[in-house]
């Protein structure tokens, strides 16, 4: 593996070189998948307007992109979950996180007979996926639905086979609403042991599950429910309102814990406080390097990274990917400075 | 291949000199002998590097969980608690309902093909067998969404449940809920993947079969299907094998056509219609987002295991041929 990895970041290094005759800078980074479509745009427009500055993004997961930029292969990373204590303090060197976008995560669901938007509280959905909530019609999911005809059958429960940035925002809501989610399945993660269910790869794999199996309830990406005209459920949030998910409200769910975000924006937003607030989203983050030797590339990722919290936050709307908030902007323009 | 090179090395005469080395180097055999050799020996060195970089990286987890990382039932990436039962029962039920469906389907449609068929219709359907041989497993994924696995849950799932699942024993097989998702549908649509290898390669093993040989058994008073049966089949048995084998390791080995099929949830269960998940497509689908080194170090033994598995069964497999090769058929 290492040394494969030593094979092809020579390969790739030498492509860099190669290019850095004309007096361009190559930068290499990979990750996210998640934010790959709003990254690969990004990457595109800033190209056009800065011919000398090419990025080339590879989105082999957030996994992948914490392991490359630790090893070096990569100018710098990207990743649906903040890194942890332990994975910083292997690294070799500091990396700071700055958020780019948000996304969010709904729950959709099909059964015969029921056409309208469902509510779900935050223990329906804890308990469905805990296996404790068996059935469509428990009255933990019917009292919040009192017009609703929900049928006396089993709740077919799928989630993501995959690792993935979704399950990461959907397991951080469930671990924060259920005190025996947190015990039973544990904190945030891509992928978890999960106690009942079947799995689909990918959000295509999860909404062709839900699709075709009667009484069958999913999570996917707002993004792709959206793009795909996939109806989905209105979920409680910590003020006790059923909210639908748009982007203004993840906008708003953001900027309602503005306050709460931490020095080094390793934060969770899910359930945060607000009467508008759409509890299950997430920022998703690029990792950057505090130190980088190379002048050329240390200016074009700072200059980048500028240019993203202003104009690039303009093409997130057309791309169903929620802006960040004012408050957020204004301390990450701050932060870019800590890159020497 | 290793033994025919040196074979070649001993009718060499043991000519010392640079001039009797030139004039076997004129010859070609030399050279041959020197490219098979390489060749061979890249092989050998491929495959021994893989199972090198397969141990060396799976160590973390090697040295935390031991033998019980065969036995633990329990795949927890959060608690960092790692095991393989689930996924080598789901590989191997997958790959042997594969194999039961496939086979006598491959075989048969082999039979026929190069025993009964008309030579020039022979040719034409062999010609898009072999197509079917190379389209990629996502394909057959799609088939398996869109096609098995509905008719699974309506129709072929119910009566399976209603049927089989009634009578003793085998009953255990066919019942609890069902998603249309599951160890059957995988093992269907690894099946539909792996008989045209069936098929292509026997086909031509039954082709190399002498007109002596049926034509003896003829002169015997055989019918026809018994000159087929009791003579051709035997003499390319270990050809047909060989075919079985190469799907088996298909089989074994797929990611994509699986993991959209079989429901991902590592289960052992008795019954057919409970969803599961195989080694290689939990690899495929975790290896991207696994962030913690002992999460990594257990996908890699994953890995391993299931280069173990393969040849575990390829050495059953040569067991098998020579055991069943002195019962008559084909000189060895």
């Amino acid at each position: 593996m290492k040394k494969s990895l030593l094979v092809v970041s020579l390969a790739l290094g030498l492509a860099a070189i190669a290019v850095a005759q004309n007096g361009t800078v190559l930068l290499n980074a990979a990750g996210a998948t998640f934010p790959y479509p709003i990254y690969s745009k990004w990457f595109d427009v800033y190209h056009n307007e800065h011919p000398n500055i090419q990025i080339n993004y590879q989105s082999i997961g957030s996994g992948g992109g914490i392991r490359q930029l630790q090893a070096g292969t990569v100018d710098f990373g990207a990743s649906d979950g903040p890194m942890t204590d332990e994975q910083l303090s292997q690294s070799k060197f500091k990396i700071l996180h700055f958020p780019t976008v948000l996304g969010a995560v709904v729950p959709t669901y099909n059964i015969a007979g029921v056409s309208g938007e469902l509510n779900f509280t935050q223990k329906a959905l804890a308990g469905i996926y805990l296996g404790t909530i068996t059935k469509w019609n428990d009255p933990e999911i019917a009292k919040a639905n009192a017009g609703a005809k929900l049928p006396n059958e089993d709740i077919v429960v799928v989630h993501r086979s995959d690792g993935s940035g979704t399950s990461y925002i959907w397991t951080d809501f469930l671990a924060k609403v259920s005190e025996d989610w947190k015990k039973k399945v544990g904190n945030a993660a891509t992928s978890v042991n999960w106690p009942v269910g079947l799995g689909g790869k990918g959000n295509e794999g999860v909404t062709g599950l839900v699709k075709q199996t009667p009484n069958a309830i999913g999570y996917i990406e707002l993004i792709y429910a959206v793009q795909n005209n996939i109806p989905y459920g209105k979920v409680q949030n910590a003020a006790g309102n059923f909210v639908k998910a748009d982007l203004a409200g993840v906008t708003a769910a953001a900027s309602a814990d503005a306050k709460n975000i931490p020095e080094d924006f390793r934060v969770s937003i899910t359930n945060a406080p607000g009467p508008k607030v759409y509890p299950i989203s997430s920022f998703t983050w690029l990792l950057i390097p505090a130190q980088i030797q190379d002048a050329a590339k240390r200016e074009a990722i700072k200059d980048f990274l500028k240019w993203m919290l202003v104009e690039g936050q303009n093409y997130n709307e057309g791309l169903t990917y929620a802006q960040l908030p004012k408050e957020v902007i204004a301390r990450e323009t701050k932060a870019i400075s800590l890159i020497q | 291949m290793s033994a025919a090179a040196t074979t070649i090395a001993h009718e060499v005469p043991p000519q010392a000199g640079p001039r009797a080395f030139l004039r076997r180097l004129r010859g070609g055999d030399e050279i041959a002998h020197l490219i098979t050799l390489t060749f061979s020996a890249l092989i050998l060195l491929i495959t021994s590097m893989l199972v090198y970089e397969l141990w060396a990286n799976s160590h973390l987890s090697r040295a935390k969980f031991g033998w019980m990382f065969f036995w633990t039932r329990v795949w927890d990436p959060n608690f960092d608690n790692f095991g393989a039962a689930p996924f080598i029962y789901g590989t191997l039920v997958t790959s042997a309902v594969a194999l039961c469906l496939a086979v006598p389907l491959g075989l048969a449609s082999a039979i026929f093909l190069s025993e009964l068929a008309p030579r020039k219709v022979s040719d034409v359907i062999s010609f898009l067998i072999d197509l079917l041989a190379a389209v990629p497993s996502v394909i057959y994924g799609l088939l398996g969404i869109f096609i098995v696995v509905p008719v699974m849950r309506t129709t072929i799932g119910p009566v399976l449940i209603h049927t089989l699942g009634n009578v003793p024993y085998i009953g255990a097989l066919f019942h609890g809920p069902n998603y249309g998702v599951g160890f059957l549908t995988a093992g269907i649509v690894l099946a539909i993947m792996v008989v045209p290898f069936i098929i292509s390669v026997s086909r031509e093993v039954l082709l190399t079969v002498p007109r002596e040989q049926r034509e003896a058994a003829l002169a015997m008073g055989a019918t026809r299907w018994e000159s087929t049966w009791k003579v051709v089949v035997p003499w390319a048995r270990t050809g047909i094998m060989g075919s079985v084998f190469l799907a088996l390791a298909r089989a074994l080995g797929e990611t994509m056509a699986v993991t959209m099929v079989i429901g991902n949830a590592p289960t052992i269960a008795a019954s057919l219609l409970s969803p599961g998940d195989t080694i290689a497509s939990t690899i495929a689908s975790q290896f991207t987002e696994a962030t913690g080194d002992l999460y990594l170090s257990s996908l890699i033994e994953l890995g391993l295991v299931l280069f173990l598995i393969t040849f575990i069964l390829n050495g059953l497999a040569r067991i098998l041929i020579v055991a069943t090769g002195r019962g008559g058929g084909r000189p060895a």
